[in-house]
């Protein structure tokens, strides 16, 4: 279980293409028409996003099938799921603050897409306290399992009253048609970052695998440890 | 059916008992909204605009300290593993519990409500409309809290915890109880509410019968 | 650390022990069966590979030092924790798969009270009975009050009443159903004589009704009285098995020889 060797492959394959990518997008794309150059920070906005997605889903998938059919792998990659998913989402409510400052003359517009995700990020980070604090391993899996059901399922809800509320603001992002020249990047991009993503996760999970593996020691008890700690025959108490 | 009415029946005897921290929640409730005025300032115009915001973020506050209080009981003497290993189903518990939180989550909102009108100098608003935007915001508030105060009361920091784990989950409740309060008090010329009350209905619709179904795995070991 | 008094008696008895290793064949008429129990808590094996078996209308001894396993064994069986490994059957029904079936066939005194702090001696009672779908006529939980000498105080809240009073309130509550396994987990702790005497007519009474004991204390003389069988843990794990009146005088439970406890 978590090989070592296919993540590491993942992980470069998948930074050699963000950087394709990105050269790609930062020198070789032509600037786009009414956004100029500041359009360019989609290359890594866009792929973040879906990112996110992909890392929150699977973190439900992986509490749902710890629930369903138990197994501390499934907990090892709950763990590494949301992790990359909160990260993953602060990157975007940075990546979105320093877009929207240029374009809309503020850092935070309380577009419903960057809202939702400030959401989520709070709603997961909250999850990842939640792990920190309860110290028994299954009773930890279980919580966190059930807590990122509910959350997840609970993504789609708010999304959709923030885009109520907001549109009441009379405040909408552009909508973004995708141009040939622009998509290269934007692929490329995507797939490094699945890559990428895919193989530091992995890792992830197999650290945190790993540190339950040595608080827990092996899976049945030693017969052959010693009854008692063993007496000096000399009388006094060790 | 009759162990989950006896289940409600404690529920509903312990709240009784326990009236008076009934009271010190909707007082910790009214003082907020009290303090929801001095950041504003006196100006009759924008807390009059602001009122159904102040309510449901002071009640929101309120409830999450009696959320917490109604748990600790449960697991003072692990009361809740008696009652589990005398075969009582866990979804029976979680709804009484549920159940009874709402009602008191509830009456804290109702007892705010004239507090909010005199304070804010609130024109009367439609009575109805808001008591169904109490019941139903109530209800959203109350079946995830039930579940989240029920991991958080076992757990050292359950203060900090549990707002940190039910305040992103409870955002569309607040959003669509503000605009739907806010529009019972100032009138509804767009005719949005029945959306407002839907996002409200929609999220218990999802969340009591989820957390249910949830609240086995919080609870058996 | 373990005095050397204590420890060398526990393991003189370890060297004798039964082969706990093999899983005995289970019993399928027996009360309580269970081959090769283990629990972990965390890193450490609360309990590895206990086997027992008891027969109805008897009453078995679990003893062992603080710390030793008892109370994780009796929580296992009442299904209030699930074990990591082995298997085991209260009333011929399976712990693992029939969970439902074998709640309604154990009681556990717990040393939790499972008392509700704001109600009142009778509604704690009423509220179990009714929870277990045995909603019993008032004059019959006065009855129960009456037995464990608390009916006098049966309108007072628990909060206001002493350790030895909740665990006599703890035992009329674990009275309330009558199944054929009943567990009890240092029913002795906190009692006077009187409360020595109530718990040994209970035990002695489900005993005769055909139910199995099985009976948790550090008591372990009084315990070889009213016992037939008995098993000793050490550290999680069944060091000597046999009839209790062959069990060897051990020293636990004397404050100077005990053990303080291994964490």
């Amino acid at each position: 279980m978590f090989q070592m060797r296919p993540l590491v492959t993942l992980i470069v394959s998948g930074a050699l293409l963000l950087i394709i990518g990105s050269s790609i997008g930062l020198l070789a794309a032509p600037a786009e028409r009414y956004m100029g150059d500041v359009q360019r920070i989609m290359y890594i906005h866009v792929p973040c996003a879906w990112m996110a997605l992909l890392a929150f889903s699977y973190a439900f998938v992986s509490a749902l099938f710890y629930l369903l059919y138990g197994g501390w792998r499934h907990d090892a990659r709950l763990e590494a799921a949301l992790e990359a998913g909160a990260i993953y989402s602060l990157l975007l409510c940075l990546q979105g603050a320093l877009w929207a400052k240029p374009t809309w003359g503020v850092y935070w517009a309380w577009d419903p897409r960057l809202t939702t995700t400030a959401i989520m990020m709070f709603g997961f980070g909250g999850i990842i306290a939640l792990r920190g604090f309860v110290r028994e391993p299954t009773r930890r899996a279980r919580w966190s399992a059930v807590a990122a059901i509910i959350a997840f399922v609970n993504v789609p809800l708010v999304y959709f009253s923030v885009r109520l509320w907001g549109s009441l603001h009379q405040l909408q992002s552009g909508p973004r048609s995708i141009a040939g020249p622009f998509l290269v990047p934007l692929g490329l991009n995507a797939l490094g970052l699945v890559l990428l993503t895919s193989g530091l996760m992995g890792i992830r999970a197999r650290a945190a695998w790993l540190r339950r593996e040595r608080k827990m020691g092996p899976e049945a008890p030693d017969e052959r440890r010693p009854l008692e700690p063993p007496v000096k025959e000399s009388g006094g108490d060790a | 059916m009759r162990p989950w009415r006896a289940a409600l029946r404690k529920e509903l005897l312990l709240q009784w008992r326990t009236r008076a921290e009934v009271a010190a929640v909707f007082a910790f409730g009214a003082i907020t909204l009290l303090l929801f005025s001095f950041a504003v300032g006196p100006a009759p115009q924008a807390l009059r605009t602001y009122a159904g915001g102040f309510l449901w973020v002071g009640l929101l506050m309120a409830s999450t300290l009696a959320l917490a209080e109604g748990f600790h009981r449960e697991t003072e003497n692990q009361a809740l593993e008696g009652l589990l290993l005398l075969s009582l189903k866990p979804h029976a518990i979680y709804y009484a519990k549920a159940v009874a939180n709402w009602l008191q989550i509830g009456i804290v909102g109702a007892a705010l409500l004239p507090e909010m009108i005199v304070l804010y100098d609130v024109p009367m608003p439609a009575p109805g409309r808001l008591l169904a935007v109490l019941v139903a915001g109530a209800a959203a508030l109350a079946a995830p809290g039930t579940l989240y105060a029920a991991m958080t009361s076992q757990v050292r920091s359950r203060s900090t915890l549990l707002p940190l784990l039910l305040f992103p989950l409870v955002v569309p409740v607040l959003l669509a109880a503000v605009k739907a309060t806010a529009l019972a008090i100032s009138g509804d010329i767009m005719r949005e509410w029945s959306t407002w009350i839907g996002v409200l209905v929609m999220f218990n619709a999802i969340h009591w019968p989820l957390c249910g179904l949830l609240f086995a795995h919080v609870v058996e070991e | 650390m373990i005095s050397k008094k204590a420890s060398s008696s526990i393991q003189a008895l370890a060297a004798e022990a039964i082969p706990h290793d093999s899983p005995e064949a289970m019993e399928k008429d027996a009360a309580v069966s269970c081959s090769g129990l283990c629990r972990r808590f965390g890193g450490r094996w609360a309990l590895s590979h206990v086997s027992l078996t008891a027969a109805y209308g008897a009453a078995f001894l679990v003893t062992g030092h603080n710390g030793s396993g008892k109370t994780t064994l009796f929580r296992v069986l009442a299904t209030a924790i699930r074990s990591d490994r082995g298997r085991a059957r209260i009333a011929g029904f399976d712990l693992g798969r029939e969970r439902a079936h074998v709640r309604r066939h154990v009681t556990l005194m717990s040393h939790h009270s499972y008392l509700y702090e704001a109600l009142t001696a009778y509604e704690n009672l009423d509220l179990a009975a009714r929870v277990a779908g045995e909603s019993l006529a008032p004059f019959a939980i006065h009855a129960l009050l009456d037995r464990v000498e608390l009916d006098d105080r049966a309108h007072d809240f628990v909060a206001e009443f002493s350790a030895g009073m909740r665990k006599r309130l703890g035992l009329a509550r674990a009275l309330i159903r009558t199944t054929p396994v009943v567990l009890f987990d240092e029913p002795y702790g906190q009692l006077d004589p009187r409360g020595f005497a109530l718990v040994d007519g209970v035990v002695d009474e489900c005993r005769k009704r055909g139910a199995a004991v099985l009976l948790a204390t550090h008591q372990i003389e009084h315990g070889r009285r009213i016992c037939q069988e008995a098993l000793v843990l050490a550290r999680g794990r069944c060091v000597w098995r046999g009839r209790a009146a062959d069990l060897p005088p051990l020293r636990l439970g004397h404050s100077q020889e005990t053990e303080k406890e291994v964490s």
